[in-house]
């Protein structure tokens, strides 16, 4: 394996008396696919907002190309621009237009206007028509292909995806998941995390089962979806592949 | 169909039983007096344009004063706690007192500190008594409305590289404002009708001058005009409000 972008040791995260994620150990290939699965509340969501920095951790490391970025007091600014993230709920701002969503970090972050790059990304993924609209004049999966776009103009080498398909009606899970394909074929690093369970097998270079914090199995999804060796691995399967 | 009659009966028996109060001829004679009404209302109408001018230089003062004392209020920063509580020492102090009573302390006592002209002017301080109060009141519904905010809309805006100031300046600010402009409409209606207040420190504005009227014709009538030039602004501004304030229900449902 070559130096990992991500490489996480002994992650600990804890909510008050509940600890959501017991001991991390992870390394994440450049251009590497990785697909987290799990039952809610397994940790999936806390560890991608730990890997940028959104939720702080209580303990152990998160090396971003070597540079720990868990250490305490270490400015994320510049980190955030590296690592783009989106949510399961958009959370595109409702008072900007699409284009607006986009347009502001890189202007205000990168002192870019970058309307060309925008204006391909848009294109790049259909939605050259909706650039002047506002998010609540968009569909679930035109909002979520917004927020995509979002992370992207701000060029990450890194992009962290939470649970993104979960609030969308099924009919428009597809357009999203078509994004993700063409990501994962520019080479992009991804880490997602899905109940999506055919998209994994299909696409993920690696897919890791976590369970109560911890990871409970990982390997290539081939292995994991027909020949899982852990009990619980099994029986999640079997709970969400009937 | 219902309440139209039972608003006209309602009406009739204002208009049939008031007149047979005792007082009631009287009362009509030093309140509504026609001929005061007539004679007196150009000069308070023109007394007016002071209370709206008074109104007109406060409002931006009130909004950037209560937008600074919310920020102040709402900043996490430990290093900036001091002015936390500053906020909310601010807040507590000029919502807990009076106007009328913040308009006579500041009106009459800070010109007493023997300030040189134009200095001691009675329209400069009760100004800054009207700020003062108001100011604090805006920065509470604007701090009611940053915090209504989701989180997940700062998050968002951290995670792409958004320092806090261009979180709360682009994403958090103009949703906040947007939001608590109805409660902002109120506001300003109760502080149109405050600034008659000043009439207590000096300014000859709509209430002075009525008072003076009063005096001169012995008749109470040019209190009742300028009740009404009030709520020709007052009424139009408040229905307004409340249909912002629905339309905004409306959206969220």
């Amino acid at each position: 394996m070559p130096d990992p972008r991500l490489s996480l040791r002994g992650v600990t995260k804890s909510f008050g008396d509940v600890q959501v994620l017991r001991g991390i150990d992870m390394d994440i290939a450049p251009g590497e696919m990785v697909c987290l699965i799990g039952a809610s509340g397994s940790g999936k969501s806390t560890l991608l907002r730990c890997m940028n920095g959104l939720e702080p951790v209580d303990d152990g490391a998160v090396r971003l190309d070597d540079v720990d970025i868990a250490e305490p007091g270490f400015d994320l600014g510049p980190i955030r621009r590296r690592i783009g993230i989106v949510f399961q709920s958009f959370n595109l701002f409702p008072h900007m237009t699409a284009y607006d969503n986009v347009a502001l970090a890189p202007r205000r972050v990168l002192g870019e206007d970058a309307r060309e790059r925008i204006e391909a990304l848009f294109a790049r993924f259909g939605l050259a028509d909706h650039m002047r609209k506002y998010p609540d004049q968009l569909s679930g999966g035109q909002q979520q292909r917004v927020a995509v776009i979002r992370a992207l103009a701000m060029r990450p080498q890194t992009m962290l995806l939470d649970e993104i398909t979960s609030a969308l009606d099924p009919e428009l899970v597809g357009e999203v998941l078509d994004v993700l394909r063409r990501l994962r074929d520019d080479g992009m690093t991804m880490v997602l995390a899905t109940h999506e369970m055919a998209f994994a097998r299909e696409v993920a270079d690696r897919v890791v089962f976590m369970d109560q914090g911890v990871v409970a199995e990982e390997g290539v999804p081939e292995r994991i979806f027909s020949a899982p060796e852990r009990e619980r691995t099994r029986r999640f399967l079997a709970s969400v592949l009937r | 169909m219902i309440a139209g009659v039972s608003t006209c009966v309602a009406l009739a028996l204002v208009v049939v039983l008031v007149p047979l109060a005792p007082g009631w001829d009287a009362v009509r004679a030093s309140f509504f007096d026609g001929e005061v009404f007539v004679r007196v209302f150009p000069d308070l109408l023109r007394a007016f344009t002071l209370d709206v001018a008074i109104f007109a230089w406060s409002v931006p003062m009130i909004f950037a004063l209560g937008l600074a004392i919310a920020l102040a209020r709402g900043n996490t920063n430990p290093a900036l706690f001091p002015l936390r509580i500053f906020g909310a020492v601010y807040v507590d102090l000029f919502r807990g007192i009076p106007v009328v009573l913040l308009v006579y302390l500041v009106g009459f006592g800070i010109p007493g500190l023997g300030l040189p002209r134009p200095w001691n002017s009675p329209y400069i301080w009760g100004t800054v008594a009207l700020v003062l109060t108001y100011s604090a009141y805006v920065a509470e519904v604007l701090r009611s409305g940053i915090e209504s905010i989701h989180a997940s809309q700062r998050n968002a805006a951290i995670c792409l590289g958004l320092s806090e100031r261009d979180t709360m300046r682009y994403v958090i600010l103009p949703q906040a404002i947007r939001r608590v402009v109805p409660a902002n409409m109120n506001m300003l209606v109760a502080l149109q009708k405050d600034v008659a207040l000043l009439s207590f420190i000096g300014p000859v504005e709509i209430l002075r001058q009525a008072g003076i009227f009063k005096s001169l014709l012995a008749n109470f009538t040019p209190y009742v005009a300028a009740a009404v030039i009030f709520l020709c602004i007052t009424v139009p501004a408040t229905r307004y409000a409340d249909y912002l304030m629905n339309r905004d229900r409306d959206a969220r449902s």
